[in-house]
C-alpha cells in the first residue's frame, strides 16, 4: 500500500475492528476490507501516527478520537442531482404517484452532508408537494448531519449542480434556491424546514417509520453481502406497499433476498417498487 | 497456453484507447487471464465503450460491478466515477471515495490493491495519459512483486503519464503498440 510512512497489516485491521465493537459498540466487520483498510491508512497518515500501536492506543483510550475515526472512515462524498436520469425519473415517474398520497414520508438512509436531500426538497417544491412531505435524513456519522441542518454547500460546486439540475429536467434558475455568502451557498430555509435529522446505523438499528420512498444510494457498496441483505430487509419492512426503493447507479436488487418482492421501474433506472 | 499471471491491470488516460484496442485481441481466453481496465473517461460513453471493446476480443467484456468475481477470460472495465479495488477473495469492490490525483477511477488504487492480493501473479500496464495517476500504484505494485509494463513514452499520443512512470519506477518492459510481440511473450509462461 502506497501511503507514505505508515504500514498496516490485515491483522492490524482486524484488531481495530474488534476494539471498536468491544469499546464503542460500532461494528464495521461487514464492510469491504479493501476500502476500510485504505481509509484507516489514510487517517493514520493524515494524523501522523508513527506506528500502529500508537494509533490503536489513541483510538482505544480517546472517545473524541473515536468520533474523528467515524467521521474519517465513512466516505461522505456526495453531490446534488448526481445521475441526472435518476432525478428525471423521480420527477416524471415517482413523484406523480406520491402526489396522490395525503402525506409523503421519504427516508434518505446514508444522507451524508445532505446534497441529495436538498435535491429532493427542490423536486418536491417544484411539484408543490413539499408542504405535505417529511424528509427523514439519517446517517451513521453525526458530523454530516450538522451540515444537513445548515444547508450550506460549497459555492464552487454550484455551476456543476446547476448543470445537473437543468439536465435532470429543472426549469428554474438554480441560483434562485440559494444565497451566495463568500464561498458558500446557503440554501433557502423553506427547503430545509421539512427535513428531520437522526443518526441511524444500518448495521444495528431498526425500522422507525413507514415510508413511500426510501433512498439509499452509494452506501451499500461498502457492505458485504450479508450486511446488504440486512439493510435491504430493513428497507423492505420500512416501505409501504407500492412504495419505492432507490439505489445508487452501480447498485442493484438483482440476486438479493428481497428481489422477488420488487419490480424495477420501466426505464431501468435504479428504482424499484415494492409489489409484495 | 496459459499466462504466467492471473490478473492484468491496464491503466490509461488520454490517448490510451487506441492502444487498448490493439492489445485486447491478443488476450485470448486460453491465456486464463483476468483483465481490469481503468480508463479516465466521461460518464456518457459507458455502454458504447464496452461494445467497442467487446468487438475486439473473444473474452467477455463487461463494466465492472460491485462484488464481481475476477474470472479468467473476462475483461472488466472500471465504471466512470468509481474507484475499482480488489479484495482478498478476488472480487471487485467499487468505491466512491474522494478523487485521487484528480482522478476517479484512480489507476493508483487499482494497481496497488491488486498487487496486495496477487503479488507476483499480477501484471500492470500503464499507457498514454496527461497526468501522474498510476505512478505511485506502479511503485507499490513493484514492491509487492508485480510485473511492471509501461508504454514507451515515445510511442504515446500523450507521453506525460508513461514518462513519469519510466522516470520513477524500474519497469520490467516498455511496450510499443505497433510491435506487441514482446508484450505477448512477457505475458506467457
Ligand atoms: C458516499 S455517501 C452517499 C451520500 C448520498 N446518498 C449520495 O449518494 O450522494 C455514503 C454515506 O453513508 C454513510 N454510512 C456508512 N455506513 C453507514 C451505516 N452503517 N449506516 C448509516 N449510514 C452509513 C456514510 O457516513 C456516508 O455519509
Amino acid at each position: 500500500m502506497f501511503v507514505e510512512g505508515v504500514s498496516l497489516s490485515d491483522e492490524n485491521v482486524e484488531l481495530i475492528l474488534r476494539d471498536l465493537i468491544d469499546l464503542y459498540g460500532y461494528d464495521f466487520t461487514n464492510y469491504s476490507r479493501a476500502s476500510i483498510k485504505r481509509r484507516i491508512l489514510r487517517l493514520m497518515s493524515n494524523d501522523r501516527f508513527l506506528s500502529f500501536a500508537e494509533f490503536r492506543y489513541r483510538l482505544k483510550n480517546d472517545p473524541e478520537y473515536f468520533k474523528r475515526f467515524v467521521e474519517q472512515i465513512t466516505v461522505n462524498v456526495t453531490e446534488m442531482f448526481r445521475d441526472v436520469q435518476f432525478y428525471k425519473t423521480l420527477r416524471e415517474v415517482v413523484l406523480p404517484v406520491l402526489a396522490t398520497k395525503p402525506i409523503i414520508r421519504i427516508w434518505h438512509a446514508g444522507c451524508s452532508t445532505g446534497e441529495e436531500v436538498y435535491s429532493m426538497a427542490i423536486l418536491l417544491a417544484e411539484t408543490n408537494l413539499l408542504d405535505k412531505s417529511l424528509l427523514y435524513a439519517t446517517d451513521i456519522n453525526p458530523a454530516v448531519l450538522e451540515k444537513v441542518r445548515a444547508g450550506i454547500f460549497p459555492l464552487a460546486q454550484m455551476k456543476q449542480y446547476s448543470e445537473n439540475y437543468i439536465a435532470s429536467g429543472g426549469k428554474k434558475d438554480f441560483s434562485s434556491y440559494y444565497t451566495a455568502q463568500y464561498n458558500a451557498a446557503k440554501f433557502d430555509e423553506t427547503l430545509g424546514k421539512k427535513i428531520v435529522l437522526a443518526t441511524h446505523n444500518l448495521v444495528s438499528d431498526g425500522s422507525f417509520n413507514e415510508f413511500q420512498l426510501i433512498l439509499c444510494r452509494n452506501v451499500m457498496i461498502y457492505f458485504d453481502k450479508p450486511l446488504q441483505d440486512r439493510a435491504l430487509r430493513l428497507f423492505y419492512e420500512s416501505l409501504e406497499m407500492l412504495g419505492y426503493l432507490a439505489l445508487g447507479s452501480k447498485e442493484t436488487l438483482k440476486f438479493t433476498d428481497i428481489s422477488a418482492m420488487f419490480r424495477q421501474v420501466e426505464n431501468r433506472e435504479k428504482i424499484w417498487k415494492k409489489v409484495m | 497456453m496459459a499466462a504466467r499471471f492471473d490478473l492484468l491491470v491496464i491503466g490509461g488516460s488520454a490517448g490510451s484507447l487506441s492502444v487498448v484496442m490493439k492489445i485486447i485481441p491478443l488476450l485470448k481466453p486460453s491465456l486464463n487471464l483476468a483483465t481490469v481496465i481503468v480508463f479516465h473517461r466521461k460518464q456518457s460513453d459507458d455502454s458504447a465503450l464496452i461494445e467497442v471493446l467487446a468487438g475486439r476480443t473473444d473474452c467477455r467484456v463487461k463494466e465492472a460491478d460491485d462484488k464481481d468475481d475476477l474470472l479468467p477470460a473476462h475483461i472488466y472495465v472500471a465504471p466512470a466515477d468509481y474507484h475499482v479495488l480488489i479484495e482478498k477473495n478476488k472480487t471487485i469492490t467499487l468505491d466512491f471515495s474522494e478523487k485521487i490525483n484528480y482522478s476517479r477511477p484512480s489507476i493508483d488504487l487499482s494497481f496497488d490493491s491488486a498487487a496486495e492480493v496477487y503479488g507476483p501473479r499480477l501484471a500492470c500496464l500503464l499507457l498514454s495519459g496527461a497526468n501522474a495517476d498510476g505512478v505511485d500504484g506502479l511503485l507499490s505494485a513493484k514492491r509487492q512483486g508485480a510485473f511492471i509494463m509501461v508504454q514507451n513514452p515515445s510511442t504515446a499520443e500523450v507521453p506525460y503519464m508513461p514518462q513519469q512512470a519510466v522516470e520513477k519506477v524500474s519497469c520490467d518492459l516498455l511496450i510499443d503498440p505497433d510491435n506487441l510481440k514482446e508484450f505477448l511473450a512477457a505475458i506467457l509462461e
